[in-house]
């Protein structure tokens, strides 16, 4: 392998600025974003509450429009896809995480797990299956028949989990992954993730405030006040530390 | 998709259940309400269909509707018969004596006065009996409402008297005729026999009853009867409709009914609405996610369609089922006999359903289509 060989980062973010209202009511959340995401690993996106992480990734994720800069996904830069291009875009190359894991109520584990496949057009038992498999994977074989009411929230967040896994995306954005979960069963999801999650041809994305779990991380961004103040390899953060 | 908003749907029971039922009594409401309007209304012209052999009928100027009749002369039924193009034309009475059984039960009657030759106007339904047994002098023929009225809890069987007018006469037939407006006995008796049965009007032909010629049409011989004598004449359809047009717009009955259909309505829409909107803003966290993980507008859309037209067409199908019975039990009843659930009542009912159903899933599919998918992470 050629060592000057530089891959393309997977989430290549520049100058990205964001605002909300007009006026004096004009915020300003995102300054000139500088951020990027490398294959293969998962960078984290810490920072205060309200320092722009969510409106990062959410612009990132092409479920909001940048006010300036640009953002290429695996090369395409999302802001010129059609609305209908890039949701399909979406379907097709992310995979997302929610805090409040944001199940289905009615839905089974394995058809919560589905949901992305369905989205797709895959018919309904064969998404369910490749759903189940992936469930057995992550140690729910025995909870996948359960509606969401009957499971732990660390086994929810599984679930969640593998919802954002099944269709094989490209990118995979956690948003606070660990934030409702106690440190033991937040260390074990962390763990899942990071062994089912992490691949060559996959970045991961993982918004936290939970520093319990930096270690799982290969890049950390700091960020503060709508911009990315420093960006970090976790081991140099943990020797910092201890 | 389609299996994961039925799920959504059908996930909260108590919802669920809330708009199915909201749109079944809704439903049943409206089926009700019409089909009980629609066959009153219709009641008061049966007597006129009643007379299937006849396909005009003449009467005074001044007569509007069957029940109210301002008596003919003698000589018009001639005049009548002098027209171009008339095959026949027989006179008939209606009266409206009181009738007393030997065990002293009485009450107002309809008595239709027949041609004595013809019997044109005998009712052809029968029971018990034979119509033209009303050839024997002093005979009658009840309907079976009417006998169960006068004789009620007795066998029905032929033979049973009646004073009518100081005149004794005996039941030869019990028939099946459409009840009437009101709910007074129809009594079937040969002109010569019914004149007596009234009080002592010189003139008492209500109506000439005519059958058009071959290639002649009714509304033709309303025509030329007109010209000719100056007479009301109408086809047995426009006087049925007339009888229903008087009672429109002279009575409170359509005003009351229209109040229970516009609550029903009104019930229907606001209950079904709220309840499938509230569902929705319920669930805008799971829309949400739907749509960040790549479901389009387009397909939400139809999730919601989806959801709104299952609870309708369930809704719809048990208020019809409702209604369905409802109308077999009453139909069964002296009183409400002839009464059904009309299907234009049910196909209007059906329209009134889609309207609802639209206009909640319109509310619902508003609320999904502005909603960012960032929210999601908020």
């Amino acid at each position: 392998m050629n060592p000057s060989f530089q891959p393309e980062p997977a989430v290549q973010c520049r100058a990205v600025r964001k605002h909300f209202g007009d006026g004096d009511a004009r915020i300003e959340v995102l300054r000139g974003v500088e951020f990027s995401a490398a294959l293969g690993g998962m960078t984290f996106l810490v920072g205060p509450s309200g320092c722009g992480k969510t409106t990062l990734i959410s612009v990132i994720a092409g479920l909001l429009d940048a006010s300036g800069g640009e953002v290429h996904l695996f090369g395409e830069n999302i802001a010129q896809l059609p609305s209908a291009e890039r949701i399909n875009f979406r379907r097709k190359n992310l995979g997302f995480v929610f805090q409040q894991y944001n199940l289905l109520p009615a839905l089974t584990a394995a058809e919560n797990a589905a949901v992305p496949l369905l989205a797709a057009g895959v018919q309904r038992r064969e998404a369910v299956d490749r759903a189940r498999a992936l469930l057995v994977k992550l140690g729910l074989e025995k909870r996948a028949d359960a509606l969401p009411s009957k499971l732990s929230g660390g086994q929810q967040q599984r679930v969640a989990l593998a919802r954002a896994l099944v269709h094989e995306p490209r990118l995979i954005v956690c948003d606070e992954p660990t934030a409702a979960l106690d440190h033991q069963t937040g260390e074990a999801v962390m763990e899942l993730l990071a062994a089912s999650a992490v691949h060559p041809d996959r970045a991961v994305i993982v918004v936290t405030h939970d520093n319990r779990v930096f270690h799982f991380a290969e890049t950390i961004a700091h960020m503060d006040d709508g911009q990315i103040i420093k960006i970090e390899s976790a081991a140099a953060v943990l020797a910092a530390r201890f | 998709m389609n299996f994961v908003a039925l799920r959504m749907l059908t996930g909260d029971r108590a919802k669920y259940l809330g708009l199915v039922f909201a749109i079944a009594f809704s439903t049943f409401l409206l089926e009700n309400q019409t089909s009980i309007f629609a066959g009153i209304m219709g009641r008061t012209g049966n007597q006129i269909t009643d007379v299937s052999e006849a396909e005009v009928w003449v009467m005074d100027p001044q007569t509007v509707y069957f029940e109210e009749t301002k008596a003919l002369k003698d000589t018009d039924l001639n005049r009548v018969r002098g027209v171009s193009g008339v095959q026949w034309a027989v006179r008939l009475l209606k009266g409206g004596p009181v009738a007393r059984t030997p065990a002293g039960k009485f009450s107002q009657c309809v008595v239709l006065g027949l041609d004595d030759a013809t019997l044109v106007g005998a009712p052809r339904k029968m029971i018990l009996g034979d119509w033209q047994r009303l050839r024997e002098p002093d005979s009658v023929v009840i309907d079976k409402a009417g006998y169960f009225l006068l004789f009620p809890g007795e066998p029905l069987e032929i033979g049973r008297t009646l004073e009518l007018n100081d005149h004794l006469v005996r039941i030869v037939g019990i028939s099946d005729a459409k009840p009437g407006f009101v709910s007074f006995p129809i009594l079937h008796a040969r002109y010569s026999s019914a004149v007596n049965f009234q009080g002592r009007e010189r003139s008492q032909m209500s109506f000439v009853v005519v059958r058009p010629q071959a290639g002649v049409t009714p509304e033709e011989l309303c025509q030329r009867i007109t010209a000719k004598t100056g007479l009301r004449a109408r086809t047995s359809h426009d006087f049925r409709w007339d009888c229903i047009r008087y009672y429109l717009a002279n009575t409170g009955i359509p005003v009351n009914f229209g109040i229970t259909i516009a609550i029903a309505l009104i019930v229907g829409t606001v209950v079904a609405g709220q309840t499938f909107y509230l569902f929705t803003v319920e669930n805008l966290k799971q829309f949400g996610a739907l749509k960040a993980i790549g479901v389009t507008n387009g397909r939400l859309m139809g999730m919601i369609l989806l959801q709104a037209f299952t609870v309708g067409a369930i809704g719809y199908s048990l208020g019809t089922g409702m209604a369905a019975a409802f109308f077999e039990v009453t139909g069964q009843q002296t009183a409400t006999r002839g009464l059904i659930l009309m299907w234009e009542s049910a196909a209007l009912t059906g329209a009134c359903i889609f309207f609802v159903v639209i206009v909640a899933s319109l509310l619902s599919i508003r609320r999904v289509l502005v909603l960012e998918p960032a929210a999601v992470f908020r």
